[in-house]
């Protein structure tokens, strides 16, 4: 209150004409800062406080002002109410105190036709890209982003949005979404309409399904049957990862025309489901070398298969049949286990690695570990990672417990989420999905009496972008810039759409997120647009959401409201071989070739092997220095002191091939002089 | 014995010993006092002994002495092909004797589908007729069945073998799943055996060393190419998780690398019990070796895993050992001839495995760790003789020196320098890994079941001596943090009303019955550290960040949910 009684005086001061014109009822005051609550929990005693204390009804209220007042000692420039840049930041400027409660004015012209021909301004942003963050204005037409700077004039007609100095971020891609996974013949209740509604809901305009191929089906069929799905429902655009059920030759035609001619490039394998998905590590081993050289990305499913199948027994033997049992039969060591071995098997075959789920703290370390050894590998955590733990397995109720059920599980460790936030923040971990897979508490309910049969999956499609900038951006632990990157850059760069998606630039496609960091919101199942019956974040407050989401260059998403339409959304190829994985990798193909010793051949007594089978001839290497021995890619190459044998004594003294060692029966100090 | 009919003649310098003024150094501490042996054990230490008459007196001058070294990790006499390694038991304990180690524990290995037992009965007689100083056993588990279970038990029980070895690696031949991996140290938990482990993933070295001999790298060289270090770290990384589900005590055999010898060193500091082993070759020599032109000797240093062509490794791994991360030495002593070695000389997947040690352990580490003021001679003891016997249940018979306790002494000479090489070493072999070393510290007098074996330079051992020592399961060592984890480690279902709500129409199978358990604390988990964890239970979710009010009420049996057809809010409204 004190706040507010100081500032009082500068409101005196200001020019009329700034506070007045649109100025209007305090129920379109917006919330500032991080201390502000609730929206609308002030309304009403502001407006007391107003009437009672001056006689300018309503122009600003003390609230509101002192709350801008201390965002806006970060930049001046923009908000300072004196501080008129031009025409229309002074409008901006006016309408700070006075505008729309979501978020920016929708300053729309008189001849307001809305969405036409697709061409719309938006005025007086902050645009985040990753990399910065600058004021600028940006041009829209025909769904693609054809001008970013200051000042722009917009030709009449063109809609104007007023963004006030917000943040203007690109939509967020969501890597991981399973809207069309089958589970013993039932279906999600959040298809592609639903789930991108969602998705658009929560500030993502893109996401990237999982396809999801019966083990003995093929790649091709359920790819189409996906992408024909799609088509007909998704109201973003979208793309597909497909899963690998099973690794045979048929396969790999498969996968080398889904990557040449329907632009997939990037496969999951599964290192879980015993029996089912699982591979062995020889066939992830040749599964890794032949994506490899189609120049795609290996998403990993990492867990021990047969250890879970081990544990599960184990659990159902002792009587547990509850949700409880899935977190105890995944442990978390069996996730960092499997993502130990899958980050070794990349290294081997010299292959981009992207860990799905990252759910646990120990698997989240091994990957940066390896990051640190200079692996080329991804982490990626999920909605439900980052926001919630695994204690809710232990819920009496039996519906809440199910819905948790993912693999791997939340870990009940409640400092998992802090800090799979940091490794987030400081870029150990890449890209945040929602695996959003949402199913009704009656398909749960088909593993009441076994909790190895209940369906997979969590919801987090709409909350992801909110949570991330609620636990990160607003705990201090990451600037908007990094926000921006693992909501949306980095996924662009990893699956190779950078920079049509991920980036705010000319040229780009225009899906477009005003953020708005104040506002906040307490998730609940009653106000989401999943189809899911309970929501695993419910009850949690939220700072920070869409407050205009532009799909396509169309406006989707404003002030609470959805306005979507089935089947917009288009299927976006990806090529293979993405820098951001590849141009790593490709340098170590050439640096790392294996070369053989040259040496005189061994013609000394060789003991008689009864029925030895023979391979290949002899020593028939040609180069003579051993020196192109690379140690393999694990090893820090600025470590390693590694000298080569080329530093060994006895190389300055090649054994003439005349020379031959002559070994006696029995003799015992020949090859020793030799040596 | 054998050296009954001679104990007649040199009477009382055999059977009764004192040892004057030396500095007893065990694992814990340091101090002077003198040493009287009888009958093979230590009857008395302490200053100004009262000693019969005409006892031999060996004058110590202040040197240390110290608990014979025990070399845990052997394999004398290894059949390979229808040949057999050149050191046999009498060969290879004579080596052990020359380098101060007076205890070996030699690996048998049952070739895959044979029996268990036949093997061990073999292994012991060889070992009987030949070895020269006391020796106990491990056994390989080559393979997995319900016999081998038998076995096993039979073995444990019966048998004196307390420590099972199983591979990770060689792939079709004695390599085991991670379900039987699981399987078997589940077993082994439950009987108080050690799971010993040779940690390479041998899939993966299979498809490399495909690819190595299908690029035209046939030469020793390719051993190590194929077998990169980051895959012994995997196979530890992943023995570790299997162990630590299964609450099992893990040795790894043979640490090699670095990066093995780190993920050890994270378990322990996570609270696992894992022991690992460097080897004498590990800790002395590193793999650049195999690029050497000479191919004899390139193909001497083969063995799995590979030697480490980082130079920087053995160093790195005296200063784990010295830490305490690594626990125990061996030598993994097997040599081959050379024109055994030349089996595979056209293709390095078919050269024998092994190289020698057993001899030079002893030295290697006084001088690579102790003299480089990296280990003091307290934990000089405890890695090559103390924590060994503690590991297989010996300690304190073996690894100390105390009333009671073995005569298994050593006189060491701090300050002997000898070089190593072929021309003078023990064993068999034409080629010493370790050739032209200059080491620094020796045995100078070596006791072994209270008969001086080694003096001024001067062997005297007789074959045959050796006696089987019986290893007893559950060593405290090991076992007593298991116990305690066991009992902690019981999980419990959540009771909850049945749910009763609509089901969807796919269910396939049942599981067992609904929600059985009794008790209402759902539980902690067995592998999770207790101690570390701040899990803090669901029964206190309120903690858990995100209120659950709903944890509290339980659901009265009669009040069931009620579910309207496509109904959405309800079970929301539930919870």
């Amino acid at each position: 209150m004190s706040d507010c009684r100081r500032q009082w005086n500068r409101e005196d001061e200001l020019p009329v004409y700034l506070a007045g014109p649109i100025s209007s009822g305090p129920n379109q005051r917006k919330s500032y800062g991080m201390f502000s609550s609730v929206e609308g929990a002030f309304d009403s005693k502001t407006i007391d406080f107003d009437s009672y204390a001056v006689g300018r009804k309503g122009s600003r209220t003390p609230r509101s002002r002192s709350r801008e007042r201390i965002l806006d000692s970060g930049d001046p420039v923009e908000k300072t109410p004196g501080d008129a840049r031009e025409g229309s930041q002074t409008n901006s400027t006016g309408e700070i105190d006075g505008t729309g409660t979501g978020a920016e004015v929708q300053f729309a012209e008189e001849e307001n036709l809305p969405g036409k021909d697709g061409r719309l301004l938006i005025k007086g942003g902050r645009v985040v890209n990753d990399d910065q963050s600058f004021y600028a204005d940006v041009f829209i037409e025909d769904g693609l982003i054809m001008q970013v700077g200051e000042n722009l004039v917009a030709p009449a007609g063109v809609k104007v949005i007023e963004a006030n100095g917000r943040m203007i971020i690109p939509g967020g891609i969501d890597v991981n979404t399973c809207l069309m996974k089958p589970y013993l013949d039932t279906q999600p209740v959040d298809d592609f309409l639903q789930g991108t509604k969602a998705a658009l809901a929560g500030g993502t305009t893109m996401i990237i399904d999982h396809v999801t191929p019966q083990p003995e089906g093929s790649l091709l069929e359920a790819f189409e049957r996906w992408q024909e799905a799609a088509d007909k429902k998704a109201c973003c655009d979208y793309s597909l990862h497909v899963d690998i059920p099973k690794w045979n030759e048929t396969v790999k035609d498969e996968l080398e025309m889904l990557v040449q001619d329907k632009g997939v490039n990037s496969f999951q394998v599964f290192m879980a489901y015993n029996d089912l998905y699982q591979m062995t590590d020889s066939e992830l081993y040749a599964a890794l070398s032949f994506l490899k050289e189609l120049g795609a990305v290996v998403l990993v499913h990492a867990e021990n298969g047969d250890l879970v199948a081990k544990e599960q027994r184990k659990i159902l033997g002792m009587g547990i049949t509850g949700p409880e049992g899935h977190p105890l039969s995944h442990p978390e060591e069996l996730e960092a286990e499997a993502v130990f071995r899958a980050i070794t098997l990349g290294n081997r075959v010299n292959c981009p690695v992207y860990i799905t789920k990252v759910m646990s703290k120990s698997a989240a370390d091994t990957i940066a570990q390896a990051r640190r050894k200079g692996s080329v590998v991804f982490g990626e955590p999920i909605t439900a990672s980052l926001a919630t733990d695994g204690s809710h397995y232990w819920s009496k109720n039996w519906a809440k417990a199910a819905a948790y059920v993912t693999s791997p599980p939340l870990s009940p460790d409640p400092t998992t989420l802090d800090h799979l936030h940091t490794l987030l923040a400081c870029g150990d971990l890449q890209v945040v999905g929602s695996s959003h897979c949402a199913y009704s508490t009656s398909q749960k309910a088909i593993g009441r009496d076994d909790f190895t049969l209940i369906p997979e999956g969590v919801n987090g499609v709409e909350e992801r972008m909110g949570f991330v900038w609620d636990k990160a951006v607003a705990m201090g632990k990451m600037d908007e810039n990094q926000f921006v990157a693992v909501t949306s850059t980095n996924a662009a760069k990893i699956f190779n759409l950078y920079p049509r998606k991920g980036r705010i630039a000319a040229g780009s496609d225009a899906d477009i997120v005003i953020w708005d960091p104040d506002s906040v919101k307490t998730i609940t199942a009653k106000l989401q647009q999943s189809a899911a019956e309970y929501n695993i974040f419910e009850g949690l407050e939220c700072r920070g959401g869409p407050a205009l989401v532009l799909s396509q260059g169309q406006i989707v998403y404003e002030g609470g409201k959805l306005q979507v339409q089935q089947g917009t959304g288009r299927f976006i190829p990806r090529k293979p071989f993405p820098d951001f994985a590849y141009q790593r990798v490709k340098f170590r193909n050439q640096v790392k070739n294996s070369q053989g010793v040259t040496r005189g051949m061994y013609d000394g007594p060789v003991y008689e092997v009864p029925s030895m089978p023979k391979y290949i001839t002899p020593s028939p290497s040609a180069k003579t220095s051993p020196t192109s021995h690379q140690p393999p890619p694990i090893r820090n190459l600025h470590q390693s002191n590694f000298s080569l044998s080329g530093a060994q004594i006895d190389d300055n003294v090649p054994r003439r091939s005349g020379h031959r060692i002559v070994a006696p029966p029995g003799g015992r100090s020949n090859i020793t002089s030799l040596g | 014995m054998s050296y009954q009919g001679k104990k007649n003649i040199p009477k009382i310098t055999s059977d009764r010993l004192l040892i004057k003024g030396g500095r007893i150094v065990n694992d814990d501490q340091s101090f002077n006092a003198d040493i009287y042996m009888e009958d093979g054990l230590i009857k008395q230490i302490g200053d100004n002994l009262i000693v019969p008459g005409g006892v031999k007196t060996i004058e110590a001058n202040g040197k240390m002495v110290i608990p014979g070294g025990i070399d845990i990790h052997t394999r004398f006499q290894k059949p390979y092909r229808g040949t057999t390694s050149l050191d046999d038991f009498a060969q290879g304990t004579k080596s052990a004797l020359a380098g101060g180690t007076t205890m070996i524990v030699d690996h048998v290995f049952p070739v895959p589908g044979s029996s268990l037992m036949e093997a061990y009965d073999q292994w012991k007689q060889w070992a009987d007729e030949k070895a020269c100083c006391d020796y106990s056993l491990h056994v390989d588990i080559t393979h997995w069945d319900d016999t081998v279970k038998q076995e096993v038990d039979h073995l444990v029980k019966e048998k004196g073998v307390n420590s099972f070895q199983v591979y990770m690696a060689y792939e079709d031949y004695c390599q085991m799943t991670n379900s039987e991996l699981y399987e078997i140290f589940t077993f082994l938990a439950e009987r108080g055996g050690i799971a010993q482990i040779h940690a390479e993933n041998g899939e993966i070295i299979s498809k490399e060393q495909s690819r190595m001999l299908q690029i035209g790298i046939t030469g020793p060289e390719g051993h190590v190419l194929s077998r990169p270090e980051e895959l012994e770290a995997e196979a530890v990384f992943r023995a570790v998780t299997i162990a630590s589900q299964t609450n099992c005590p893990l040795y790894v055999t043979r640490v090699m690398s670095k990066s093995a010898a780190d993920i050890i060193s994270q378990a322990r500091k996570k609270g696992n019990v894992v022991f690992g082993e460097p080897i004498a070759a590990s800790l002395g020599t590193d793999g650049t070796h195999y690029w050497s032109k000479n191919w004899a000797k390139a193909a001497y240093f083969v063995t799995s895993p590979p030697l480490s062509p980082d130079p920087t490794t053995p160093d790195y791994l005296n200063t784990l050992l010295a830490s305490g991360d690594l626990s125990v030495t061996g030598s993994a002593h097997c040599t081959f001839s050379v024109a055994q070695k030349a089996i595979g000389k056209d293709d390095f997947t078919q050269i024998p495995e092994g190289v020698n040690g057993v001899e030079e352990r002893m030295s290697l580490i006084w001088d690579k760790a102790v003299t480089t003021g990296k280990m003091d001679e307290n934990m000089f003891v405890a890695v090559t003789s103390t924590n060994a016997a503690k590991i297989l249940n010996l300690y304190p018979r073996k690894g100390r020196i105390a009333v009671g306790s073995d005569a298994d002494l050593v006189i060491w000479d701090t300050d002997a320098v000898r070089t190593i090489t072929a021309k003078t070493h023990q064993s068999a072999a034409e080629y010493n890994i370790f050739e032209g070393m200059e080491l620094r510290g020796a045995p100078q007098v070596v006791i072994c079941q209270g008969k001086i074996v080694l003096e001024d330079g001067n062997l005297h051992v007789t074959s045959g001596v050796g006696r089987f020592i019986p290893c007893s399961p559950y060593p405290d060592f090991a076992y007593k943090r298991i116990k305690a984890r066991k009992q902690l480690a019981v999980l419990r279902a959540v009771p909850r009303g049945m749910y009763d709500g609509p089901v969807s129409e796919f269910s396939l199978s049942r599981g067992g019955t609904p929600s059985a358990s009794a008790r209402t604390s759902p539980t902690k988990q067995p592998v999770r550290n207790l101690h570390q964890s701040g899990f803090s239970l669901a029964g206190n979710p309120a903690a858990c960040g995100p209120p659950t009010p709903e944890d509290l009420p339980i659901r009265p049996a009669g009040r069931r949910i009620v579910v309207p057809p496509g109904g959405r809010s309800n079970i929301t409204s539930l919870s």
